[in-house]
């Protein structure tokens, strides 16, 4: 066990977590977070995907060690239910959703996606979802979604 | 419900309230594996009102359901029925879904039939039904009146003369202390204002903002962290343990072993990792399973449990005298439910006593297998439904309650366990079954069909645990526990009425038992004979259960028909079918999507450039639980095989609808559920083993996709009772696909998945 400290949405934790503890663990564990979920462990999915200085980042596979103290940002972080997220919105505008196990891959990489590449094609930011399951299928309100975000980001 | 016996009535009987499910009569193994949905009578009384709805003192209203929301819709459709029956506001309501210690049993949330045991004349909306008129009768009372001249409205009953009373004055937070009332009147369609709007998920703000509480997300004091550790082949059994193999990880309470079945117990969630990973065991080889190749050629030829659901006795008469007879053969393969997240339980037994958090979709019947496999007493153990990833059948939700309950009693502490993806996906839940079904029909010299013969073969291991099978799933099979078998046995004539509920009978067949025509369609010489074989894996009612199997086959088959007797395949269906709301999906589907009338396939395609098609499919889901009917417009690229769907159009009718927003999504993600399952799901082995245990090796379609153009026509019949709807659409559309393509390209594939290898050779080797 090592005392690491991590800077999770805005606030400073230290936990003490062997070092080679992917920084998912840490996140539900520790922190009892809600938004990074356990999918597959294999960085084939998503669900696990938090925000790393901006850039998404699939903690299941990402060892605690390796964060340093570099911000992180998880689906928790970014909006409250009172006051989302302009991505989040369009996400509850949209109605895209059904389990919900799977958004904060969606949310967080196309998020981080748009606010890099705001005048991406709908081509484009198709290719920045691959890698992105859901399993309920909500495809196409989610892209739908997404493209509402991508207008707000070039207005 | 005229049509045909369904699940529901094939298990419960129509309209009582209280049936006691029984193991023994059942025939169909099919119907068995999908668990009881019905409402029993447990510990909370389902004919007392108390049990279902609470006034509190502010007026606000309880609803306490045992249908459970897994993504499905149903938190917010059945918040909508209490809110419309008891006429308040859908903030002024709470439910609570499916807690063992606070619910009544209504068995499993499955089957597509939660709306039909819910939202019908009895469960939950009796319920609300009955609490209305009681507080109307109440406030009668109070005010000395005729109920007849009191109206409820906004938590308040209103008298004519301007006096009113609120709900909490009524009831000042007591039980209400009444008998639901079989004959209380359920509010008119026509005079809704919640139920039957398009009311926006209540859940999904707390969705997108990660403040829902996942059964992922449960943490106990004091509580521990449990990994599993699965056989390396099928059949293989623990020799020996060397449980000194995991002393280097720091962390370890203990290694846990019940039969064949190991778990390892650590402090924290890395350290089980590593335990499960470097835990020493010593198994005993495997059995063979039969080679992936020729699976299908298989199963034919193994014991099978027979059941003749229709046979007229002229069929091979018809036969014999056909200026045409037509046969083909269709392959379904095993498919994965595949949830997002693998499968996660959390469990507290000490002492004599349990509570188990679960996203199992049956949580009384869990209450009964864990009290059983524990030695515990019922009234002793407690499950709490907490949603998981999203489910549509039995992914390893119920396995993996097993493994918790097992793994916590082991240790006497709170236990969460977190499978892994290879075990979800190879350890963990119940395949959607693999079946062959051979087609043979006659035609006379028009081309009409003068009689139809199916010949269903699908696998079968396991299923729902119910109340009494914890072998059912896998965890409790490792455990010692035996599964429900397949008992061979040969067909005897049809009795009763029409069994469809698998729609193994074509929808153009009558189905006609005791001379009494149960079925949809006008052909009267039929024969369907199906097969139950025991399946080398465990099978479960993955979204449509064999009804999509079966109706993959028919209706490309019914396509093949139209192609050979050169008709247009919409005029063709309708001539052979007399179910008129079968007829109106049919009817308003090829409206909507302007269907060009003529036959399949499309002339004059160049073999070079891209092929475009469209193909219909329809199907009255399980003979009477929701009629749907879709068209599928293709690209087919015959160089690559690769085929992409491009737009689908689905009309649908399932009674009177609780939820239009909800339908439409529920209707979206079957569509590209079923396209995906259709395109490229399949679950794959070797020798021994699963050898598609992850997303590399079992292919979904993922969020980079075009995804096509989805409309949906919701024809709302207020005058017949509601039906499912989550299992409706993605039942047609292989087939619509499969048609698609056939109209595009002239080549017809039988075979799921559509893969481009698939494609791209059946398409070379037509042209040859
Ligand atoms: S859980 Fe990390 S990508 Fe699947
Ligand atoms: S909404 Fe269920 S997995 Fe995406």
């Amino acid at each position: 066990m090592t005392a690491v400290s991590l800077k999770v949405n805005g606030a400073v934790h230290a936990v003490a977590v062997a070092p080679e503890t992917p920084l998912l663990y840490v996140l539900t564990d520790e922190l009892h977070l809600r938004g990074p979920k356990f999918g597959c462990g294999l960085a084939q999915c998503g669900a696990c995907t938090v925000l790393i200085d901006g850039g998404p980042v699939r903690s299941c596979i990402t060892p605690v060690s390796a964060v340093k103290s570099a911000e992180i940002i998880t689906l928790d972080g970014l909006g409250t239910p009172e006051k989302p997220h302009p991505i989040q919105q369009a996400f509850i505008d949209e109605q895209a959703a059904q389990c919900g196990f799977c958004l904060s891959g969606v949310i967080l990489t196309a998020k981080s996606f748009l606010d890099r590449n705001p005048r991406a094609s709908d081509d484009e930011i198709r290719s920045a979802l691959a890698g992105l399951l859901c399993r309920c299928f909500a495809h196409a309100r989610m892209f739908k979604a997404i493209q509402r975000y991508a207008k707000m980001v070039r207005s | 419900m005229k049509a045909g016996l369904s699940r529901r009535d094939f298990l419960m009987g129509s309209g009582a309230l209280v049936v006691s499910f029984s193991m023994t009569p059942i025939l169909d193994p099919w119907a068995l594996a999908q668990g009881p949905f019905d409402t029993h009578r447990s510990h909370i009384d389902p004919e007392k009102l108390d049990s279902w709805i609470a006034i509190g003192s502010d007026g606000a209203v309880t609803g306490r359901t045992g249908k459970c929301d897994f993504g499905q819709g149903m938190y917010t459709a059945q918040t909508q029925l209490i809110a419309e029956e008891l006429c308040v506001s859908l903030d002024r309501v709470r439910l609570v879904q499916c807690d063992t210690s606070i619910t009544p049993d209504q068995g499993t949330t499955s089957g597509s039939q939660s709306t039909p045991t819910n939202f019908n004349n009895h469960g939950l909306a009796q319920a609300a039904a009955t609490a209305r008129e009681a507080l109307i009768n109440l406030a009668a009372q109070r005010m000395a009146v005729s109920p007849k001249v009191l109206t409820a409205a906004g938590g308040f009953v209103n008298a004519a003369d301007g006096r009113s009373v609120s709900y909490g004055q009524l009831v000042s937070g007591k039980n209400l202390n009444l008998a639901v009332d079989p004959n209380a009147k359920r509010k008119a369609a026509a005079n809704w204002s919640v139920l039957g709007k398009p009311v926006p998920s209540l859940d999904i703000r707390d969705l997108v903002t990660a403040r829902f509480d996942f059964v992922h997300n449960v943490h106990l004091a004091g509580m521990l962290h449990g990994r599993m550790v699965r056989p390396p082949e099928i059949g293989a059994k623990v020799l020996s343990i060397d449980e000194k193999s995991v002393r280097r990880v720091g962390g370890i309470i203990k290694v846990v072993l019940r039969q064949n079945l190991v778990g390892v117990v650590a402090e924290k969630q890395m350290q089980a990792v590593q335990a499960a990973a470097q835990l020493k065991v010593v198994w005993s080889s495997g059995s063979d399973l039969p080679p992936q190749g020729d699976f299908y050629q298989h199963i034919r030829k193994q014991p099978s449990q027979d059941t003749l659901i229709v046979d007229s006795q002229d069929v091979d008469q018809k036969f014999s005298r056909a200026a045409t007879v037509l046969k083909s053969t269709y392959a379904y393969p095993y498919q994965a439910h595949g949830s997002v997240g693998a499968s996660c339980a959390v469990a507290d037994v000490r002492g004599d006593k349990a509570t188990l958090w679960s996203a199992t979709q049956s949580v009384y019947p869990t209450r009964q297998i864990v009290a059983a496999v524990l030695g515990l007493q019922l009234e002793n153990v407690r499950v709490i439904y907490m949603r998981g990833s999203g489910c549509y059948g039995l992914n390893g939700a119920d396995t993996v309650s097993l493994d918790a309950a097992f793994l916590s009693h082991a240790v006497q502490r709170p236990v969460r366990i977190q499978l892994s993806r290879e075990d979800e996906m190879a350890w963990g839940e119940n395949y959607g079954a693999a079946s062959v079904i051979d087609q043979r029909a006659a035609l006379d010299r028009q081309g009409e069909i003068i009689a139809w013969e199916c010949e269903p073969w699908a696998v079968s291991l396991g299923g729902r645990p119910g109340y009494d099978t914890p072998g059912n799933v896998i965890s409790g099979a490792l455990a010692g526990y035996e599964p429900h078998r397949i008992t061979p046995r040969k067909a005897s004539a049809p009795t009763g009425s029409l069994k469809n509920g698998s729609n193994a009978v074509p929808s153009y067949a009558a189905g006609s038992v005791g001379g009494t025509c149960y079925g949809t369609g006008t052909i009267r010489s039929e024969r369907v004979l199906t097969h139950a074989v025991r399946s080398p894996f465990f099978t479960g009612p993955l979204r449509s259960p064999l009804r999509l199997q079966n109706t993959f086959a028919h209706e490309c088959f019914m396509d093949e028909l139209a192609a050979h007797a050169k008709a247009d395949p919409v005029a063709y269906r309708l001539r052979h079918l007399r179910e008129p709301r079968l007829m109106d999906v049919v009817k308003a589907v090829a409206k909507a999507a302007q269907w060009e009338v003529r036959p399949s396939p499309k002339a004059n395609w160049d073999r070079k450039s891209t092929a475009l098609g469209r193909g219909l499919a329809c199907v009255a889901y399980e003979g009477d639980n929701g009629y749907v009917a879709t068209v599928a417009e293709v690209e087919v690229d015959a160089s690559s095989g690769r085929v992409r769907a491009t737009r689908f159009v689905i009309a649908q009718d399932c009674g009177p609808i609780s939820n239009p927003a909800g339908m439409r999504n529920q209707i979206e993600g079957g569509v590209l559920q079923g396209m995906s399952r259709c395109l490229g799901e399949e679950i794959t082995w070797d020798a021994r083993k699963i050898t598609s245990t992850d997303w590399t090796s079992y292919h979904s379609l993922d969020l980079a996709i075009e995804v096509p153009e989805i409309e949906c026509v919701l024809i709302n019949r207020t005058d017949v009772l509601a039906t499912g709807a989550g299992e409706t659409a993605i039942t047609v559309v292989a087939a619509a696909i499969g048609n698609a393509i056939f109209d595009a390209t002239g080549t017809r594939l039988r075979q799921v998945p559509f893969t481009e290898e698939r494609v791209k050779t059946a398409i070379s080797n037509h042209s040859g």
